[in-house]
């Protein structure tokens, strides 16, 4: 199946690209998609995730043709 | 119910009468607005400009929820959510927050809902730049 990955903000940075197309047979799940874009990283406890544009868990699962994204914590602000 | 993510400077209070003028004139009795505007100093340092990124889809489709959120919990007559994106200068408006109801302790709470819904979980990342460069702010500051 076909994932498209997306990064945003300091992960971006990090990462050093805007995007991954994945294509891959053993992915299920949300952390799968980081384990293979990150090469084989633990998913970091403050990082937030999307699915097809809604926050999803680690464990959520993912499907051919998904747009998943990983990003930091969003600005937030004192109230 | 209007969401709009904007790229350049806007003046909130002229939106702000503008939008009001419509279909709603005359049912509404309160009004209840919020407007965050960018400071000059964060963190003990001056900043010369922020940049706002988005996620351009979720961030629209995130803002329509909250205020669909506030409709269901709140008798709204109306709402409006102006929001910037990209380069921002100190004193200009980030981000507008209204709504209309028919009475002021609705109108308080719905506003209070939707900016602080759009705080926590509007996928926004601020970089800011300072004098020795730029820097993500992502904790709550």
């Amino acid at each position: 199946m076909t994932i498209r990955v997306r990064y945003f903000a300091s992960l971006r940075e990090k990462m050093g690209r805007i995007e991954d197309t994945l294509v891959a047979e053993d992915i299920a799940t949300v952390g799968d998609v980081w384990r293979v874009v990150s090469t084989g990283q633990p998913l970091p406890e403050q990082l937030l995730c999307a699915v097809n544009m809604e926050y999803a868990e680690a464990s959520a699962p993912v499907k051919d043709g998904d747009e998943v994204a990983f990003f930091p914590p969003v600005t937030g602000g004192a109230e | 119910m209007t969401v709009i993510l904007c790229e350049s400077e806007f003046s909130p209070y002229a939106e702000l009468d503008a939008y009001q003028q419509g279909e709603n004139a005359g049912r509404y009795g309160a009004t209840a607005v919020f407007v965050g505007t960018m400071r000059d100093l964060n963190l003990g340092d001056e900043v010369a400009q922020m940049t706002l990124e988005h996620y351009p889809g979720m961030t629209e489709r995130r803002l329509e929820q909250i205020v669909l959120e506030a409709q269901a919990r709140w008798d709204l007559l109306d709402a409006l959510v102006i929001h910037r994106v990209g380069a921002i200068k100190p004193g200009e408006a980030i981000v507008l927050v209204a709504v209309w109801t028919r009475h002021r302790g609705e109108a308080f709470a719905a506003c209070r809902y939707i900016i602080e819904e759009l705080k926590h979980t509007a996928p926004f990342w601020k970089k800011e730049t300072i004098k020795d460069g730029e820097r993500w702010v992502e904790s709550n500051t």
